[in-house]
């Protein structure tokens, strides 16, 4: 490929240059001495240290975890079998409603998505609390996961499936051993995907969680609303290292994984 | 059997948890406020048989719609959300598309970096990045330090609480939203098609915009649906960065809802900001097909 134009080289620099400064402000700023958070007065943890001492942020933090955990593992199982149905699953009836179903929650404003899970849980008389946030959660993540997966679904070689058949696989069997192992990066990334949509929801969340369970992003957004303050700009800063390393480590490892398969691939291949 | 267990534990599952609440939207939005647990009526009562479920549809009513008609706060909701979001989609595209053609433009070695630099802050948590800009932009903010500093102004800009705010925000949150689908479908193109037009006697110019264009329609379209419609029914950006003065219809749902605690009008609100939004969705789902299917 050719080096990059003037332009092109113009444009990736100031748009990265737009992505990324904000944050970088925020992280300086997190180890601010003063507590006027526009004006520089030295370096110091102290706000780290401010927040490990604040049970009410804790708390959260511990209930937005365990919803994510749970949610995205229920999104991972609910939305493979989603996109296994899509891709797979041939002809039925209500298809098109099917894929109405996964693809509208991609797009629908999440104000009428907390709004009518609220009052469908009221309907039923479902307390409010950790369950339903998972339930929500759920919902929405799982039309994610299903677009990730199908993607990976539609690339792949069937003929590897038909294979596996014709040599006396049942079905399930042919799953578990050879289709799952090839889409096995996407079903991860799929999982982690559920996992930040999860950690990172406010609006869902404030619909359809009660008085007993409030999540990380319900507390920093009432916090928020006050103003710039040192604490949430620590926070801030723990949130987002910890996603760069997450984010790191996924495509690191995903990449090996291609990497190993492609040469399994090749050695199959020169081996036939 | 098995076939059938597969497809109706997430069709069962959507249809519980997705589609079934919109009709209970739709049947609360025909609805009166009261003062009850639930603070709504009337409520169906099953266990009076067909005459319990004629009383029920019989007090049901457009009320809260014509209300919505009546108070144009509603109708100013609207018409703003969707200005806001036709011109921030705009935006959008403006900002992303020379970014998304820059990356597909790159060393080839360079990609799968630059790749993970536009998906990294949509990892990160959207408040946060909302939040990172109301320190920028306010009045003793890092954006008004720095212009004072360097004597562009004299006295400190007021952008934070403005619709200006607003377009930022929307810009900056929405921005890998765009890139993704427009860098995927330049990457695609075939560099060749290019050439050939400038072979033919086209400036890089008209190759651009004869060629690279149309080429990367299906990623543009894609990147617009996936920007305007969520920004149309918006909460975070408006309520934290755009003031008062930002009349979006996601904040109105919100202070009906959680403010005025009244139900059946938040209700109303959500089935005709679902109404508006239709369109646009089924034209999203049959472009996301169109390309699913030219992709198998």
């Amino acid at each position: 490929m050719n080096r990059l134009s003037w332009f092109n080289t113009v444009s990736l620099t100031l748009g990265f240059a737009f992505l990324y400064i904000p944050m970088v402000i925020l992280i300086i700023f997190s180890f601010n001495e003063s507590k006027l958070v526009t004006v520089w007065a030295g370096f110091s943890t102290k706000w780290y240290g401010e927040l490990m001492q604040n049970q009410a942020f804790l708390d959260a933090a511990w209930v937005t975890v365990r919803v994510a955990v749970f949610s995205s593992t229920l999104a991972t199982i609910l939305g493979t079998m989603a996109a296994y149905v899509m891709v797979r699953g041939g002809r039925f009836f209500g298809r098109t409603l099917f894929s109405g179903m996964i693809y509208a929650p991609l797009v629908m404003p999440e104000v009428i998505t907390g709004l009518s899970l609220l009052l469908l849980f009221i309907g039923i008389g479902l307390d409010r609390g950790i369950l339903t946030i998972v339930l929500a959660h759920t919902t929405f993540s799982m039309c994610y996961v299903s677009v990730v997966v199908s993607s990976r679904l539609v690339t792949f070689d069937r003929s590897l499936e038909e294979a596996a058949l014709d040599l006396g696989c049942s079905p399930a069997q042919a799953f578990r051993l050879v289709t799952l192992p090839i889409i096995a990066p996407a079903v991860i990334s799929g999982w982690l995907l559920a996992f930040t949509l999860s950690l990172d929801d406010l609006v869902i969340a404030s619909f359809t969680s009660g008085p007993s369970a409030t999540t990380l992003p319900i507390k920093i957004f009432s916090a928020v609303r006050l103003g710039v303050s040192p604490e949430i700009n620590a926070l801030s800063t723990i949130m987002i290292a910890v996603v760069t390393v997450g984010v790191i480590t996924a495509s690191l490892v995903s990449k090996r994984a291609m990497v190993r398969q492609r040469q399994e691939e090749q050695a199959a291949a020169r081996t036939e | 059997m098995r076939r059938a267990v597969l497809i109706a534990i997430p069709y069962v599952w959507l249809l519980a948890l997705f589609l079934v609440p919109f009709f209970i939207v739709l049947k609360i939005s025909l609805s009166d406020i009261a003062l009850a647990i639930p603070p709504y009526t009337p409520t169906l009562d099953l266990s009076q048989g067909w005459a319990g479920i004629k009383e029920f549809f019989s007090q049901l009513d457009f009320e809260n719609f014509v209300w919505l008609t009546e108070d144009d706060l509603y109708w100013k909701a609207y018409l703003s959300s969707v200005k806001i979001a036709l011109i921030a989609t705009a935006l959008t595209l403006l900002v992303g598309y020379p970014i998304a053609y820059g990356m597909a433009r790159a060393p080839e070695e360079w990609r799968p970096t630059l790749m993970m630099l536009v998906i990294l802050p949509f990892w990160t948590s959207f408040l946060i990045r909302v939040y990172a800009w109301m320190g920028i932009l306010s009045n003793e903010g890092y954006l008004n330090q720095f212009l004072l500093w360097t004597g562009i102004i004299s006295t400190p800009l007021t952008i934070l609480n403005t619709q200006t705010a607003v377009y930022i925000g929307i810009v900056y949150t929405y921005l890998p939203f765009m890139i993704l689908p427009i860098y995927a479908a330049l990457d695609r193109l075939d560099g060749s098609l290019i050439e050939a037009a400038e072979d033919l006697g086209c400036s890089r110019t008209q190759a651009f915009w004869l060629v690279t264009i149309p080429l990367s329609r299906p990623g543009i379209i894609a990147g617009c649906f996936l920007v305007m419609i969520p920004v149309i029914g918006e909460f975070v950006i408006p309520s934290l960065l755009g003031g008062s003065g930002t009349l979006m219809i996601g904040k109105v749902l919100w202070e009906e809802f959680f403010s005025n605690r009244d139900w059946p009008v938040a209700s109303a609100v959500a089935v005709i900001l679902l109404l508006i939004l239709v369109i646009p969705i089924v034209l999203f789902q049959r472009n996301q097909q169109k390309q699913a299917e030219a992709e198998q």
